[in-house]
């Protein structure tokens, strides 16, 4: 049954393994996800959510274990465009020169050419997209200039830009103003409606409870995952924030 | 009157050293090296890498010896060895537990010193003080051609690949995610650091050729927030810098090298006080458009 179904799965992580210089900060990590669905990540600092993303983006390659997006490998994916990745705000430098519409063309580079000069539809893609997230205004603004929420809904822009049918969003709704947030908020309904993916990283309960359909509660490793109703419940959330280390439990060969 | 007397010093000045063909030919030699340094110090000081730059200029000096003493270009033997560094601190780095910076640092000055060991072991014409320092003055026809040769491969390998390298520099997972080649641009800026760090040690020699690398993109982020300005202004800094130098150094007899990267110190301090929005003295106000 599986096997005729695994390309129903927009996500089908299995049993993922990520070490870094032989300290494990990732094992048997197992994830499968439709398209349409929101599912948050949920963990400590440290827990493992970004090496989650990284291995999901192919950013680090995983030592163990498989994953599938769309049914195909995750070269593909990237070359598809499958994927679009939402850096949380410490992740990138708010300090480099260059403005909204060179960041959201970004989202673009991936189906141009060479030199990427953008056509026709690519400005149209961009303009759409900076639409979208109402920053037509301050396209030209070095992204030097701008607040965190409006930096945020850049990188949201390029998402968009990008035609991805998954979006990773590392924490999304850290560090952004109001206006942001209830823009990010329309957004996920938005994006849920055209059948887009979604896995986003988050400290705050009340945005789980209140978008994500699935929740994912790691801890070096899947604690628990299933329906937000039935996973997120007070013990799972104390096993998964106060749970001890892999190491500590089974030994460092763990 | 005065003015007149004046006006005459300036266009004796500047027009003097014009006279001698070594200083004509120094001085555009220097400014396309100037050039060339300039365009990529903005990729690396985006990228953080002055460290790299320093340890890839430090490094060429056993290649640039071996070269000289094989009779062959200089420039095969720097880029070798250029490259080579950066995969040796790579390969060290990954298996071992020492941190990277303690890595550069140490596999740069074990080239450095194998190096000045080989220049002291092969008896040859090799003339240590123009590879450590620079001898722009003295530069010769074969020189001139490998010169033109890497510079204008640098230009057109930063040019073509402009854009995926501001993203490799600016977001490099993203540029994974989208299927771009990653490895392929780290090499890629690897190799043209590696290539303007050979035609930079002519101009201000091994020791200094970091500061023809670093100093001019350092002055230029001070002073935008465009990519493209960012460049243009490196560029602009880099050959004035050269320019002034190598004339305050025929006039003032001083060291060709220590002079260039000296002026271009002096115009970092300047952007470093002066800049209208990120200078110590903000004068935004004066200039609302940047």
């Amino acid at each position: 049954m599986d096997e005729l179904n695994y390309k129903s799965y927009r996500i089908d992580a299995e049993n993922i393994c990520v070490d870094y210089h032989g300290k494990v900060a990732l094992y048997d990590a197992n994830l499968r996800l439709k398209a349409g669905q929101i599912c948050g990540l949920v963990g400590m600092n440290g827990a493992g959510k970004t090496t989650f993303f990284n291995a999901l983006t192919g950013f680090v390659n995983i030592s163990k274990g498989k994953i599938r997006i769309n049914g195909e490998s995750l070269r593909i994916a990237q070359q598809d465009q499958s994927i679009a990745y939402v850096p949380q705000s410490e992740g990138i430098d708010s300090q480099f020169p260059v403005s909204v519409w060179d960041v959201v063309m970004m989202g673009r580079y991936g189906s141009m050419n060479i030199l990427r000069s953008p056509r026709e539809s690519d400005i149209q893609a961009v303009k759409d997209a900076i639409e979208r997230v109402d920053l037509m205004e301050l396209s030209s603004t070095p992204i030097a200039n701008l607040s965190g929420g409006q930096r945020k809904r850049t990188f949201l822009a390029r998402a968009i830009a990008q035609r991805a049918s998954i979006l990773l969003l590392d924490e999304p709704f850290a560090g952004v103003d109001i206006r942001t947030e209830k823009l990010i908020s329309e957004l996920f309904i938005q994006f849920k409606n055209e059948g887009k993916t979604i896995l986003l990283s988050t400290h705050d309960m009340i945005h789980v409870r209140e978008f994500c359909d699935l929740v994912l509660l790691i801890n070096k490793t899947v604690v628990a995952y299933g329906e937000t109703s039935e996973v997120f419940t007070p013990e799972n959330i104390t096993s998964t924030f106060g749970g001890m280390s892999p190491d500590v439990l089974f030994g460092p060969e763990s | 009157m005065d003015l007149c007397f004046l006006s005459t010093n300036i266009t004796s000045f500047v027009a003097d050293p014009l006279s001698h063909e070594f200083m004509r030919k120094a001085l555009l030699m220097s400014s396309l090296v100037a050039a060339v340094c300039g365009f990529l110090s903005s990729y690396l000081t985006l990228k953080g890498w002055a460290l790299m730059g320093d340890a890839v200029s430090h490094s060429v000096m056993p290649g640039v010896v071996v070269a000289y003493a094989l009779g062959l270009p200089f420039s095969l033997g720097a880029f070798i060895f250029g490259v080579g560094s950066v995969a040796l601190i790579g390969f060290v780095k990954q298996k071992s537990r020492v941190k990277e910076d303690t890595v550069i640092g140490l596999v740069f000055t074990g080239f450095f010193a194998l190096g000045i060991v080989l220049v002291s072991k092969i008896k040859s014409n090799i003339d240590l003080h123009s590879i450590l320092f620079g001898s722009p003055l003295g530069i010769s026809l074969s020189d001139v051609k490998q010169t033109v040769f890497i510079s204008l491969l640098v230009v057109i390998l930063l040019s073509v690949f402009r854009k995926d390298l501001i993203l490799y520099c600016f977001d490099p997972r993203h540029a994974k995610t989208v299927g771009i080649n990653v490895l392929f641009l780290h090499y890629l800026l690897l190799t043209c650091l590696s290539l303007a760090a050979v035609v930079g040690l002519q101009s201000v020699g091994i020791v200094l050729v970091v500061a023809m690398l670093i100093t001019p993109g350092a002055t230029a982020y001070l002073l935008t927030d465009k990519f493209d300005n960012m460049t243009i202004i490196s560029v602009i800094s880099a050959i004035i810098s050269s320019v002034l130098g190598i004339y305050f150094s025929f006039w003032f007899d001083l060291e060709t090298g220590g002079s260039i990267v000296l002026v271009q110190t002096f115009i970092f301090l300047f952007a470093f006080l002066f800049a209208p929005r990120y200078g110590i003295f903000k004068f935004k106000k004066l200039f609302s458009s940047y």
